[in-house]
């Protein structure tokens, strides 16, 4: 009886429907990064540098909060690894603010001014209240130039 | 202190309609004869003051909702309507935000006479308890109004708030995302979160009134507590509310609409954010984002701790204590005009109070951090080891045997 009155409140049919989103990735150069929305939520499509996926790459598990290689986190869903793409949510997994990219914080990666959270250039968390990573979304490779998230 | 009543109804209309719905003794018990401790100071009245802020913001919410449209397309746009082009609408909304502000003003010194008078004691237990329930309720509603003009403050403040429930993730993985994704009818803090985070803002504040008439039928059957926290013992220790505590009510009353007015008039932004005038942007999080200046004590507390569901734990339970609190203070004495060791834990723990709203506004790096961290510590130990102590170990001062004896001899002191 209660159930209606509980479950009308969780997403609804449309809201589920905004599956997925499209992203061009020929319009961002190396060392850039874009936000795109995908069912209402900031996504970082980030092409990262040499130096940053080296960085990345050269993090031991055991120094991670929240353990996840690189490989793991810079691997579509269909299994393709282009290591210059990185795709994650764009909100701090602490309460939600988005973090400034672009190298910012002591990791190099991403850091969010709310609370401080450090991210690194793979998007793991490294310090600061943020219990885990920053979530990687199902995306795939449509074409070489092309993702679709969701 | 509630006894049988003494009202005479008139003969004719007043008398008939005793007999059918006693409307008329309910109000005269209330309102006009109610026996009222003779010595209560400018401290009791802010329950007056809270009841005309409570009338207010149902008053202009209620005009405002006539004009605000609950849509994340619109709702920015349909209150810089409100601001630019509604006749009066200026006034409605600087009296609706201003008046939130004043209102937690008010419930702030109240709950701190509270505090100081030993008001939580026996036999007053569930009126505080209700009172505590309807801070909580007003927190509710506050944050949820903040939400609904749609600036950039609006949509992150929601957006961190409501996160914080995602922190039960760290008990059970999944329970915190379903709990937000509840919450926000989608994936984020969206359209539907606006919607029925206007529902909720509208009832909110009708059943903070219901609280409010039992915490008043709560006060009125052991009756008001007073500054010597001594019970009345006879008739002659009271005075009829009305013209007595009317008058003085009445005056602070319009004393603190002065104020209100003062902030409406002439600087009705200064307690606001300049950033909610600018609409909601999903993308870009403001530099430095703060909630309202009357949460800034509790985000501080959540701010001070380096775990994530820690720092929501702490900051629900910083509020979870005045639940309890009639129970950790077991001092038989109420007053802390005669707890002259109290008296100065509780100074220290209005000043540590200010301290986390102070650290609360400021970025949370390096010291600022450290001295939360030690106010939050005190704030927990007041409740939890500094009154539970003294109520063994502190002797009371000069307690005086009754209201009368206790008004009589600071009259021959010439107070
Ligand atoms: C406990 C009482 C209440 C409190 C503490 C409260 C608090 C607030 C706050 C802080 C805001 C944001 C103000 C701003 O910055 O623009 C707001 C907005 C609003 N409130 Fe309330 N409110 C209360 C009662 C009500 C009621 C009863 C209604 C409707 C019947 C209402 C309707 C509105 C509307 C339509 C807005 C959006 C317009 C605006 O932002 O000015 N409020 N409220
Ligand atoms: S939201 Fe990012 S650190 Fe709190």
């Amino acid at each position: 009886m209660v159930w209606p009155f509980v479950d009308q409140m969780n997403p609804s049919g449309d809201t589920l429907a905004l599956a997925s989103t499209e992203v061009d990735l020929s319009q961002i150069p190396e060392g850039a990064q874009i936000k795109v929305m995908w069912r209402g939520r900031p996504m970082f499509v980030r092409h990262r540098t040499k130096a940053e996926i080296e960085e990345a790459q050269s993090v031991s598990l055991s120094q991670l909060k929240d353990p996840q290689t690189d490989e793991d986190r810079a691997t579509a869903a269909d299994g393709t690894y282009r290591p210059e793409w990185l795709v994650m949510s764009a909100n701090c997994t602490h309460l939600g603010c988005v973090p400034l990219g672009d190298g910012a914080g002591e990791y190099n990666g991403w850091f969010c001014p709310c609370h401080g959270s450090h991210y690194d250039s793979s998007g793991r968390i490294r310090k600061g209240p943020a219990p885990t990573n920053l979530p990687v979304p199902e995306y795939v490779f449509l074409s070489d130039t092309k993702i679709k998230i969701g | 202190m509630s006894g049988p009543s003494t009202y005479k109804p008139k003969p004719g209309f007043e008398t008939w309609l005793d007999q059918r719905l006693p409307l008329i003794r309910f109000a005269n018990d209330t309102m006009i004869d109610f026996p009222t401790p003779k010595n209560l100071n400018y401290w009791w009245t802010f329950g007056g003051i809270l009841a005309v802020c409570l009338v207010l913001q149902i008053i202009t919410g209620i005009v405002l909702a006539m004009n605000y449209v609950a849509h994340t397309d619109l709702a920015f746009q349909s209150v810089e309507r409100i601001m630019r082009d509604v006749n009066f609408g200026w006034l409605l909304r600087y009296m609706h935000s201003n008046g939130a502000s004043m209102f937690f003003l008010a419930v702030y010194l109240h709950m701190a006479r509270g505090l100081y008078y030993g008001s939580y004691k026996a036999p007053r237990e569930i009126l505080w308890i209700l009172g505590v329930i309807i801070f909580l309720l007003m927190m509710a509603t506050a944050f949820m109004g903040y939400v609904l003009p749609w600036g950039q403050m609006s949509y992150w403040g929601a957006m961190v708030i409501t996160n914080l429930f995602s922190s039960f993730d760290q008990l059970i993985p999944g329970l915190g995302t379903s709990i937000t994704t509840w919450l926000w009818g989608g994936f984020s803090v969206d359209n539907p979160t606006l919607n029925r985070f206007f529902s909720l803002h509208y009832l909110l504040p009708f059943v903070i009134f219901a609280v409010v008439a039992l915490h008043v039928w709560a006060l009125h059957v052991p009756g008001n507590n007073n500054p010597t926290g001594i019970e009345v013992k006879s008739k002659s220790e009271t005075v009829p509310f009305h013209p007595y505590y009317t008058v003085k009510d009445g005056f602070a009353i319009v004393i603190f609409l002065m104020l209100f007015a003062a902030f409406v008039f002439f600087n009705p932004n200064a307690l606001g954010h300049a950033d909610n005038y600018i609409p909601a942007d999903p993308l870009v999080t403001p530099a430095h984002i703060v909630p309202e200046w009357y949460f800034l004590p509790f985000y501080a507390m959540l701010r001070a701790v380096p775990d994530k569901l820690g720092g929501v734990l702490v900051m629900f339970g910083s509020i979870g204590l005045l639940f309890i609190l009639p129970w950790l203070d077991r001092a038989k004495t109420k007053s802390m005009r005669y707890r002259p060791i109290a008296k100065q834990f509780w100074f220290l723990f209005i000043i540590a109070f200010l301290v986390l709203g102070y650290c609360g506004s400021q970025p949370a790096d390096g010291p600022i951090v450290l001295v939360a961290q030690i106010a939050t510590g005190y704030y927990f130990a007041y409740f939890l080891i500094i009154l539970p102590l003294l109520a063994k170990l502190e002797t009371p001062k000069g307690v005086p045997t009754s209201i009368s004896a206790a008004v009589l001899s600071s009259d021959k002191k010439g107070q």
